[in-house]
């Protein structure tokens, strides 16, 4: 499918004409790198467990903020409508917004890699868990992003599809958070359903089947109903 | 026509009541037609008479509530990537990316349109050329006026040199001189190809199309060439003329007594002219009866013209609220 990576090629090219990109990308390192700094001195580790223990978190509202763009503008311009009379179906647009989105959460992981190459400098640095982290944050952001583009394929405005997603994230990371205050019951099934668990598990360099099923399930029901929705709207 | 069987080969659209509903809204309502290859169809009708909503399930934008669209002779199916492929199409206002620069933009459509890697600079100059648009290439799009924005979204539309093209209002926001341009261009599009436009402004479908469909609270009021629809909407025929020195009494009474005149309307006299109206049956041409009557008075005759049938005075009739 040819078309889906012209689709792609667009959304990549897009995002970086626009100044949102570079805000994005500063607010997320300068965010990282002050919790992860302000802290790794006292602990004096010569590792990135804090780094990634906060991924989640920080992944609710930046991914949404990288993806609320992908539909909504379409929606509001209406350009969705020379889009979808061009020859391209529905299911090689949103693999090409998907992508773009993905590749751009890489693209701002990348600077982080300074992280690991300094500490390292300092230090015995075991690089299982930081690769381990590095894959589960694409997995992750892969996830939130397939959840970031259904909120932004159901409203024309950008603000409401960021705060969907963000709600929508947030809530699948603080679940492992509050299982506490839960019946012991339905524990076990909401402990599956958090990602936190499931991130945590990959970031400390375990890459489990169950994990990696986890994260491609998210992906595929987000991008599925992202599907159903642009379908509805016929 | 009716169960009469067409000939399908020249048959480029064949449209049979396509109906659209949009919650209890009925904007398209059982309408039926066929468009030829090579013809330029013009569809008219007031704001809300469900011109766009044709036009997007013509394009496969809008399912269709129920009904069949066939273009050339294949159904329209849920995504009809063939039949997109076939199509170009400008939705109304030109709506695209505010952010992406017009050569971008083109070389994208260029792209997803599956014009090879050599061609693709070439296609877009050659419709820089056709649609004036050399001196904005470089500009976003955003930035651009609604004519450039326009003309942008022809070139969008003509990319792949469509078989059929669909254009949603394509000179609205023009200026005059743009607007004989891009007829023009329709015009010389439509020698080969399948032209569907929609517009409201009537000389421009007078100018333009080969044939014409009225659509009125979605359903068709009228189909016909132009000079078909003229035809069928008269029988009726109305002579303007203004009087000076004339008493409306022996205006009337004089007037009315010409075989034809079915009804002599008289305004108040301003100035000491005397405007009149008379109302003829039938298509035979009275002017010449009128005039010989006129100048056994002693009136002064200063203006006189029989009204003509344009389609405006047709549309109004047909689209008028009950």
């Amino acid at each position: 499918m040819p078309q889906a990576w012209f689709v792609f090629k667009k959304e990549w090219t897009s995002y970086f004409t626009s100044p949102v990109a570079y805000i994005v990308i500063s607010i997320f390192l300068l965010v990282t790198g002050w919790f992860f700094f302000s802290t790794f001195f006292i602990f004096n580790q010569a590792d990135l467990r804090n780094f990634f223990a906060m991924l989640p978190l920080i992944f609710s509202f930046v991914v949404p903020a990288i993806t609320m763009r992908l539909f909504s503008e379409e929606l509001n311009i209406g350009s969705i409508e020379t889009l979808l009379t061009l020859p391209v179906t529905r299911v090689q647009v949103i693999v090409g917004k998907f992508a773009a989105a993905v590749a751009f959460v890489a693209a701002m992981m990348l600077p982080t890699l300074a992280y690991p190459a300094s500490i390292s400098l300092m230090g015995r640095l075991d690089w299982g868990p930081v690769i381990g982290g590095y894959l589960g944050a694409i997995l992750l952001g892969g996830a939130f992003a397939a959840i970031g583009l259904f909120a932004s394929s159901l409203t024309r405005s950008q603000i409401i599809a960021f705060i969907v997603a963000t709600a929508i994230c947030f809530g699948l990371t603080l679940i492992s958070r509050i299982l506490f205050f839960l019946p012991e019951t339905i524990v076990g099934v909401l402990a599956y359903l958090g990602t936190d668990h499931h991130f945590q598990n990959i970031a400390k360099g375990v890459v489990d089947t169950r994990d990696v099923v986890y994260f491609a399930s998210v992906a595929f029901i987000g991008l599925y109903a992202t599907h159903l929705s642009l379908r509805e709207k016929d | 026509m009716g169960t009469q069987p067409v000939s399908r080969e020249n048959e480029m659209i064949q449209v049979e009541a396509l109906t659209k509903q949009f919650g209890a809204f009925r904007a398209v309502n059982g309408i039926s037609f066929n468009i030829a290859r090579g013809e330029i169809l013009g569809l008219l009708g007031p704001n809300g008479a469900g011109k766009t909503t044709t036009l997007r399930m013509l394009t496969g934008f809008l399912k269709p509530t129920s009904g069949t669209i066939r273009v050339a002779g294949q159904p329209m199916d849920d995504q009809g990537l063939a039949l997109k492929r076939m199509m170009g199409y400008l939705p109304e206002s030109a709506p695209l990316y505010h952010d992406l620069l017009v050569f971008d933009y083109l070389r994208y459509v260029a792209e997803i349109r599956g014009l090879r890697a050599g061609a693709r600079i070439e296609r877009i100059r050659q419709l820089a050329d056709i649609c004036q648009i050399g001196d904005v290439m470089h500009k976003p799009i955003g930035v651009l006026s609604k004519g450039y924005k326009q003309r942008v979204g022809l070139a969008h539309a003509m990319m792949s040199d469509p078989q059929i093209l669909i254009l949603d209002e394509p000179t609205s926001g023009l200026d005059p001189n743009q607007i004989v341009e891009i007829r023009e261009i329709i015009r010389q599009i439509g020698r080969e190809k399948t032209v569907v436009l929609s517009t409201h402004i009537l000389p421009e479908a007078e100018a333009t199309c080969d044939r014409i469909l009225i659509i009125h609270q979605g359903t068709i009021v009228a189909d016909g060439a132009t000079d078909q629809i003229k035809r069928s909407a008269a029988g009726e025929q109305r002579i303007h003329l203004t009087v000076a020195h004339a008493d409306p009494e022996a205006v009337r009474d004089r007037l009315g007594k010409i075989d034809g005149v079915a009804d002599v309307a008289t305004e108040t006299p301003a100035n000491g002219t005397l405007p009149v109206v008379l109302v003829c049956r039938g298509e035979a041409d009275l002017r010449g009866a009128v005039y010989h009557e006129i100048r056994q008075t002693d009136w002064d005759l200063l203006e006189f013209y029989r009204e003509t049938q344009t389609l405006e005075t047709i549309f109004r009739k047909l689209t008028r609220e009950d």
